[in-house]
């Protein structure tokens, strides 16, 4: 209770630190398995590419929304 | 005490730096007007939209209006957009049936590009599509298209039915699956689809602003931290080519979207 009393500020950035943990892990094991799979396969660049920037996109809007949570329900 | 004088350094004016905040998002409107009792504001994001509609109009029309066998440099251009969508999106995502939805996926492509484009193009300097209503309305045209060749395709019933209970699962798991598969796709497919592309820009324009206001106000600062004001300028145009990235990734997230949504629905039930 002391703990959330003495936190002063915008609470929003606390929020964003947590949403930004999952996306992080998730974008960092995107492209872990795309880097393993070009060494393993340099041809498969080409197919693996596209999977990769979709998956990584699809992954960063989550950290993105929790950016802009704090804009709208802030203050 | 000391702290919170470290954290608020005042400027020589006596102000504190301000951080950027939605008002960076509002714009005056110069010309206002109304239709039908609906009231229309033109404001510089309408403008800038607007003027990237005409740009792409006359980019293409000019490029194709007299097609060569041996492009020339325009035409060539032209040429080099269109077959990255057709052939590394369209024919890929979709596939053979895809050569019809290319011109559409250009356009597309073009359009969020350059509103994209316009968030560090001197004078622009704002993503027309930090605004939510573009990408939102964007989103539900690409909802409205899957939809619709989806119920076209298959018909409005075994459309439906195929969406919300996929063949091949064991009966009890639709208990679960079916409500899933109904707000996956028709809600949060088109929400995630305007929401990504408006958080993008959103926050790469709030970031841009943090460093440029920042040199700004570091420069008005009378001690030491005027040192950093190079820092910050020096991150600012770093963060524009980092923008400059995500700005071409985003447009060709949302049209490799829509064309696996559209390939979703046309493709037949395995």
């Amino acid at each position: 209770m002391i703990a959330v009393v003495g936190v002063t500020g915008s609470v929003g950035s606390l929020g964003y630190g947590l949403a930004a943990i999952g996306p992080g892990i998730g974008i960092g094991l995107i492209f872990a398995a795309y880097v393993s799979g070009v060494a393993r396969q340099p041809e498969a660049r080409g197919v693996l590419q596209p999977i990769a920037l979709l998956g990584f996109a699809l992954a960063e809007a989550l950290a993105l929304i929790g950016l802009v949570m704090p804009f709208v329900f802030g203050k | 005490m000391r702290a919170a004088a470290l954290a608020t350094p005042v400027t020589a004016a006596g102000k504190g730096y301000e951080p950027p905040s939605l008002e960076a998002f509002h714009f005056k409107s110069f010309f206002d007007f109304s239709v039908l009792g609906v009231q229309f504001h033109v404001t510089k994001i309408v403008t800038m939209m607007l003027f990237a509609t005409l740009v792409i109009a006359i980019f293409f029309l000019a490029a194709f209006r007299h097609p060569r066998l041996v492009p020339g440099k325009l035409q060539a251009a032209g040429e080099i957009i269109y077959d990255f969508i057709r052939n590394s999106i369209a024919v890929d995502v979709i596939g053979r049936e895809g050569v019809r939805f290319a011109p559409y996926l250009t356009t597309l492509f073009a359009f969020v590009f350059l509103n994209n484009l316009f968030g560090i193009l001197p004078l622009a300097q704002v993503p027309v599509n930090s605004r939510i209503a573009f990408p939102a309305f964007l989103a539900l045209i690409s909802w409205v298209l899957f939809n619709y060749l989806g119920i076209q395709r298959k018909g409005f019933g075994p459309y439906f039915k195929e969406m919300l209970f996929p063949p091949g699962v064991p009966k009890p798991v639709y208990i679960l699956l079916t409500p899933i598969e109904f707000v996956s796709t028709l809600f949060v497919r088109p929400f995630t689809l305007a929401v990504r592309l408006f958080a993008n820009m959103f926050a790469g324009h709030i970031m841009l602003l943090v460093f440029i206001s920042g040199t700004t106000y570091l420069l008005t600062v009378s001690n030491f931290s005027k040192a950093f004001a190079p820092v910050s300028f020096l991150m600012a145009i770093v963060l524009s080519v980092f923008e400059m990235l995500i700005i071409a990734l985003q447009a060709y997230i949302f049209t490799i979207l829509t064309a696996q949504y559209v390939s979703g629905a046309l493709a037949e039930e395995h």
